[in-house]
């Protein structure tokens, strides 16, 4: 992960987006769907290029897949308007725009075969019979199912579904191509591998992916930029480092990877830098014009975090108990207690020079000015705890050493 | 698990050593099964029963006009099922209503059946209910108040008449059965024919239709059987058209020839054959 030199970055990026809007492949301008009185998208509005991998990301009932389905053509904007390559398409139907669509749960028509599935596209847009096919089985290829082209669905297994459902929506030669969590009814290992697959298919041919899904880090992993959503906006759209190091919101802090946010208060700003009170004592960090005052929350990665169980350094650091700690493999996640209660969390590398720690603890938490971030508001009120599991800590304590 | 330290490789127990012989099971669970299977055959004897009487008085021999005693076994009948013209024009009218009204049927019933399950539309839930009317009202009361309506309407009862009393039930009867297979439908589906460039009726024929038309055509063939054997409704409404069952009726009071019999006989092999061939296909289009 990247230490310095993001946000300069962050703010050459905005400019561009706001800039390049007319050589946009697809471009959303300030589109809202309402069904009845729910809004299920409120006021959207980005530009993807061409060739890009562009990925939605957020919880379910975001407005992720809305949004989808509005570029596909399955739902009309409320208000606000959708081009396709410079054209308006908001009001076009769905067989009438040059985008395809990669279902969730392929969508595979059952009833045909593998290559008749493939067909369906090009033989709907009144290729001739002979050319539909040869431009079937050539895309079958690209996906290397050449060998199951014979097949019907019911036969395949779930990854090969997916890579016939991918072939049928690669065959018409479309502007772009859009994925509704196309992974999401594979397994671990199997989607690990089709995520790469994914990323060699666009490679080949170039078309611009817009990528709907839940799962952060399979958006970290494979897109060129990330727009995440909350409840129907959009929170931030950034790279996948800038996401991860420079959150715009409380909400992208703690919905990618994992974060500590506390409450705070800004008390003043200056030469770049930004003091805070939290966690009982005066904290700084890096600031932007775009930084809050009063009420805010302070971010910091918990591998950002070092504990030291000697004398505290002179930089910020935080005196603080250790609580709990968990080994999981490649980290010990350690769980401490500042003077004012917070909880602090800290990921430790194995390589850590840490004597043995246990819960009671006295320890120093500290880390450099730029691992933290001053966000507007309030941190939620969930608490980081919700996944800390109590028997591994006891396995911990337990175990011989 | 994730420990510091390690630990002793699992290792499975060896399999506990055989306890004996096994015990034997109590009396009743060795008679259960032959209970179970003696009374499942008791019913299934006592439910073909009739259908079994009916095939074999087709080889009866009777004496006078009734083919209700058994006299003895002969092929007079088989050998000219058509011999008895009032019964074979009956036969052909029967075939010829149930035909034209399962299309009918077939048709609009589908038609409801997607309707109902994809859209919800002002007074679609009223429509769920008098679905189900025709099929819970008495058939007497829906046969005289057809009857009634054909008669302020002022027109003649025969064939028409019997087609739309016919229809009216089944309709319902093919809506709510298409229903339940439309329930299931994966409505992606259509979704990924228009997104590939099928227009809605393309989409329709090629996707939609053919995979709902094993329900369709069960469907179908039901209200056919519901059709050729309706009597109350048509009694009402037939006028001077005599379909199989009212000839059947009528006979009843004057003479029963064993021809009916035969007649019954073939329309029950024909429906046989038609199942069967309805495996075969969906043997064949779930083989890859």
């Amino acid at each position: 992960m990247g230490d310095e030199g993001v946000e300069p970055e962050e703010s050459a990026t905005a400019v561009a987006a706001a800039g390049a809007g007319s050589r946009d492949t697809i471009e959303l301008d300030r589109v809202t769907k309402t069904f009845g009185d729910q809004i299920a998208v409120n006021d959207v509005g980005f530009g993807i290029a061409e060739g890009e991998f562009f990925s939605l990301l957020g919880p379910s009932g975001c407005g992720k897949t809305t949004t989808l389905r509005m570029i596909a053509g399955f739902e009309v904007p409320t208000s606000g308007s959708i081009r396709l390559a410079g054209a308006d398409v908001s009001h076009v139907p769905p067989y009438k725009r040059n985008v395809n669509t990669v279902f969730q749960h392929y969508a595979l028509f059952p009833h045909m075969t593998v290559r008749n599935n493939v067909a369906f596209g090009p033989r709907s847009k009144k290729v001739p019979k002979a050319d539909a096919r040869s431009r079937a089985d050539e895309v079958i290829r690209v996906v290397r199912m050449e060998d199951f082209a014979d097949r019907k669905p019911g036969q395949l297994s779930g990854g090969q579904q997916q890579r016939v459902a991918l072939a049928r929506a690669l065959v018409n030669y479309p502007t772009a191509l859009l994925l509704d969590e196309p992974l999401g009814a594979l397994d671990l290992k199997l989607r690990q591998a089709m995520q790469l697959e994914l990323k060699r298919i666009q490679r080949e041919v170039g078309i611009t992916f817009v990528y709907v899904t839940h799962d952060q880090e399979e958006a970290l992993t494979m897109s060129d930029r990330i727009a995440v959503m909350s409840e129907g906006r959009v929170e931030q759209i950034g790279s996948p480092t800038e996401i991860y190091d420079a959150p715009a919101t409380v909400f992208v802090a703690g919905f990618i990877g994992q974060a500590n946010l506390w409450p705070c208060t800004v008390v003043g700003a200056r030469n770049g830098t930004t003091s805070v009170e939290a966690l009982g004592a005066t904290l700084t960090a890096p600031s932007d014009e775009a930084s809050p005052e009063g009420e805010a929350t302070l971010m910091v990665r918990p591998e950002r975090v070092r504990v030291s169980a000697t004398d505290p350094r002179p930089a910020p650091g935080v005196n603080a108990t250790v609580t709990d700690l968990v080994f999981q493999g490649p980290v010990i996640r350690l769980a401490l207690a500042a003077a004012d209660g917070s909880e602090i969390v800290a990921h430790v590398g194995s390589d850590h020079d840490l004597p043995f720690l246990r819960p009671g603890d006295e320890v120093t938490a500290s880390w450099d000015t730029g691992a933290g971030r001053v966000l507007p508001g309030r941190p939620p009120a969930m608490d980081a705890d919700d996944y800390f599991d109590e028997e591994l800590a006891e396995d911990w304590e337990s175990a011989p050493r | 698990m994730t420990t510091l330290g390690t630990r002793p490789p699992e290792t499975t127990p060896p399999a506990p050593p055989p306890t004996g012989a096994a015990p034997s099971p109590s009396p009743l669970r060795r008679v259960g099964p032959w209970l179970l299977n003696g009374y499942a055959g008791a019913v299934v004897f006592i439910l073909f029963l009739p259908i079994l009487v009916i095939i074999l008085f087709s080889f009866n021999d009777p004496v006078g006009k009734f083919n209700f005693v058994w006299k003895g076994f002969s092929l007079e009948a088989w050998q000219d099922p058509f011999k008895y013209e009032p019964l074979v024009d009956a036969m052909i009218v029967s075939l010829e209503v149930a035909a034209v009204s399962t299309v009918i049927s077939a048709v609009l019933g589908t038609l409801i059946a997607v309707a109902l399950v994809r859209y919800r539309f002002t007074g679609s839930g009223a429509t769920n209910t008098f679905l189900v009317l025709p099929l819970t009202t008495p058939e007497v009361v829906m046969g005289a108040s057809l009857l009634t309506l054909f008669l302020d309407l002022n027109w003649a009862t025969g064939f028409w008449t019997i087609v739309i009393a016919h229809a009216m039930f089944q309709i319902s009867f093919v809506a709510l059965t298409v229903k339940a297979r439309v329930r299931g439908f994966d409505w992606s589906l259509e979704d990924a024919a228009m997104d590939l460039g099928a227009t809605p009726l393309r989409t329709f024929l090629r996707v939609t239709f053919p995979l709902i038309l094993p329900g369709v055509v069960a469907a179908a063939m039901l209200s056919f059987a519901l059709s050729m054997d309706d009597f109350i409704i048509t009694l009402f409404n037939s006028g001077n058209e005599v379909t199989y069952p009212l000839f059947v009726n009528n006979a009843a009071k004057t003479a029963l020839p064993p021809q009916i019999n035969v007649m019954a006989t073939l329309i029950m092999l024909a429906s046989l054959v038609v199942i069967g061939l309805s495996q075969i296909y969906t043997r064949w289009r779930t083989r890859g």
